[in-house]
């Protein structure tokens, strides 16, 4: 199970990185290698001084899915950040912020949490890819 | 039945997924191979999800029970 899982993250809210988290540590748990590209908004995320903070829901969560996020949360539920932790923890996950992002966000390395091992371009990121399966959240 | 000799125990009751397979895989691996382990489950995903990790990952998937709330999965290491 070689295969590399390649995961792009655009979006920043803890819902949609709390499914990229999962699925990055499932991958991980069966061996493959992950790579994760961030982009945007989930890069913003990933600043080390917001990382804990409160990202808010997709809106199509609305109140309702706000419930069931927080009952979850309650029961235990790792943050997304966590799960990540515990994925790189099995080796083979890369996490990697977008260069074109860090730009628009203004941001240095020494802003990101250390979760992020670097800074590449979008070429780097495909061929560090190869042929593996590309999942865009 | 022979009696298991579990080498250890992962308790990942009250996890949601992926944990629990995460954590059997962070508590697998230094262990010997021929080695079982022990994991206590309640993630209703969790009987697929053994089952998948060991057919993918060459582990044993040795014995498998449930009470209805508590899954229990033992594993021989590759």
């Amino acid at each position: 199970m070689d295969e590399s899982m390649n995961l792009v993250l655009f979006s920043g809210t803890d819902d949609k990185l709390q499914a990229a988290a999962v699925l990055t540590a499932g991958a991980a748990a069966l061996g493959k290698p992950v790579n994760v590209f961030l982009q945007y908004w989930a890069l913003d995320a990933f600043r080390a001084e917001r990382i804990q903070n409160d990202h808010g829901l997709a809106p199509e969560a609305g109140p309702e899915g706000r419930d069931h996020v927080n009952a979850l949360r309650k029961a235990g539920q790792a943050s997304w950040a966590e799960t990540l932790r515990q994925a790189k923890d099995l080796g083979g996950v890369d996490i990697q912020a977008c260069s074109l992002s860090m730009d628009l966000l203004g941001l240095d390395e020494g802003d990101l949490d250390p979760l992020v091992d670097g800074v590449e371009g979008v070429t780097s990121f495909y061929l560090n890819a190869g042929d593996g399966q590309m999942v865009f959240i | 039945m022979d009696v298991l000799e579990i080498t250890a125990t992962v308790d990942a009751r009250g996890l949601s997924c992926p944990m629990p397979i995460v954590r059997t895989a962070q508590a697998i691996k230094p262990m010997a191979s021929g080695s079982l382990l022990e994991i206590l489950a309640t993630d209703p995903g969790s009987v697929k999800d053994f089952a998948a990790w060991c057919r993918s990952t060459g582990n044993e998937l040795v014995d498998q029970t449930s009470d209805g709330a508590v899954h229990r999965f033992v594993i021989r290491r590759k």
